[in-house]
């Protein structure tokens, strides 16, 4: 999933961080990890930014099958009503 | 009402006080004893056991909620989730809150999310309401589907005081429907600026390798360089010695070999040769005038030894042979017999003649001086 994916991706990011800080590394290897965190911070901003806010309501529809359309304030109303 | 507390009368106007400790309505009795049933038999089952809570996601990207589409906790619900992530999915799975068929609801919403598959995080809940209104969340039948729910469940029921089975079974109980938002979802503009900072901190610790790095080699290339000079000095004083000890040995060789020539010149006098030379031409002179000498020498014995020879051969025994004489010897002892009677009758003898010997047997002694 995404959400584990990018959690992973912050945890790492944070590691390296760390492991930098630290400052004990070979610089090949400072490096190395630099740009791995450079591609994960990429990846999350990518992430963050294909993100599409949406709100859906999961209904089931006549035949009992579940399918989800957009929320709008009329839902609302609806359920008041049903 | 019942109330509890403590009774107090003032006399001298025989009044009652009461000092009152809790307040509780009337006929909350039997649900409070359903809920403890329930809560104990639950318990025992294990269901509300902290090692069974799921771990919420750091970072949600879609929220499920469980809740009224009417009530004010959908609208508080989006209305933060919406503030602190713009981006968020939201899928709203409605359901009656209270109710007779809202348990069956709220359970069969739980297992749709689950099914639905996207879904990271689920909110389930109501706002505030009557004891009787939340008592939906405290049924077996929602407690359980929150326990089978593969996603992490947030429960948001009512208000901070409200407590109910539902909080107890869900990961996380959260005090109020905006405060579960509020827990399931940072704030976005934070982990985008985190993200900045985690880039430009990485960047600049690099940087700052890079510059150390740079610094180590330079004070490297320092010391080669200086390495290089040192060698370069060290290589003149070395070609300036070499040529100094070049001269000297010139020098050394030329003092000498002037001195081979002055011993030479000093030896030449001295030659052996020279001195064997001269010796041998006075040799033949010698030895002629020794071989003149030796000679007359040598013929003044020869005279002298023939001499002493004659006088010699008169004297000797043998020349006395020569006038008949004979010498007899015992055989084989080689006693000169000097009497007969040294002889015996049969004995050997040996007589000696001036030219050879016979060998004689005795066949008489005669001791007769006489004869």
């Amino acid at each position: 999933m995404a959400a584990v994916k990018f959690e992973q991706a912050m945890a790492r990011l944070e590691a390296i961080v760390g492991e930098l800080e630290k400052s004990d590394l070979p610089l090949d290897e400072s490096l190395k990890i630099f740009e791995e965190g450079i591609r994960l911070s990429k990846n999350c901003l990518k992430i963050l930014e294909e993100a599409e806010h949406k709100v859906e309501v999961l209904v089931q529809d006549k035949n009992g099958k579940k399918r989800i359309h957009a929320y709008s304030s009329d839902d609302a109303t609806d359920e008041s009503s049903s | 009402m019942i109330v509890r507390g403590r009774l107090t009368v003032y006399e001298p106007r025989g009044e009652y006080q009461i000092v009152i400790d809790t307040v509780e309505p009337k006929g909350i009795g039997a649900l409070q004893l359903a809920f403890e049933q329930l809560k104990e038999r639950l318990t025992a089952e294990g269901l509300f056991d902290q090692d069974r809570k799921k771990p919420i996601p750091a970072f949600p990207l879609t929220v499920g909620v469980v809740t009224s589409l009417t009530g004010a906790a959908i609208r508080d619900i989006l209305a933060v989730l919406q503030r602190r992530w713009p981006t968020i999915q939201i899928l709203i799975a409605p359901v009656q809150v209270q109710g007779a068929s809202a348990g069956r609801q709220i359970a069969q919403a739980l297992a749709d999310l689950n099914s639905w598959g996207s879904v990271d995080v689920i909110i389930v809940g109501r706002g505030g309401g009557s004891l009787e209104d939340l008592w939906s969340f405290n049924e077996e039948i929602v407690v359980r589907a929150i326990a089978a729910s593969h996603v992490p469940v947030v429960s948001a029921v009512g208000h901070e005081v409200d407590v109910t089975l539902a909080d107890f079974v869900a990961d996380l109980r959260a005090p109020t429907p905006s405060a579960a938002a509020e827990a399931v979802v940072p704030v976005l503009a934070d982990i985008v600026e985190r993200l900045r900072e985690l880039t430009v901190r990485s960047g600049q610790v690099l940087l700052r390798h890079c510059a150390f790095e740079r610094q180590r080699l330079d004070a490297g290339i320092r010391g080669v360089t200086d390495v290089r000079f040192r060698l370069q000095q060290a290589a003149q004083r070395t070609d300036d010695m070499v040529g100094r000890l070049r001269e000297m040995v010139q020098q050394l060789l030329t003092s000498g070999r002037e001195q081979v020539h002055e011993v030479q010149r000093d030896l030449s006098g001295l030659n052996p040769l020279l001195t064997i030379t001269q010796g041998l031409a006075t040799v033949p002179q010698f030895s002629k005038r020794l071989e003149g000498q030796m000679g007359v020498i040598l013929a003044q014995h020869h005279h002298r030894i023939h001499a002493m020879l004659r006088q010699l051969n008169t004297l000797s025994p043998l020349a006395i042979l020569g006038r008949g004489y004979s010498i007899l010897q015992t055989i084989p002892t080689r006693q000169i017999l000097h009497r007969a009677n040294d002889a015996e009758v049969g004995q050997e003898l040996e007589a000696q003649l001036a030219s050879g010997r016979l060998s004689c047997t005795v066949t008489r002694v005669c001791d007769d001086a006489t004869v």
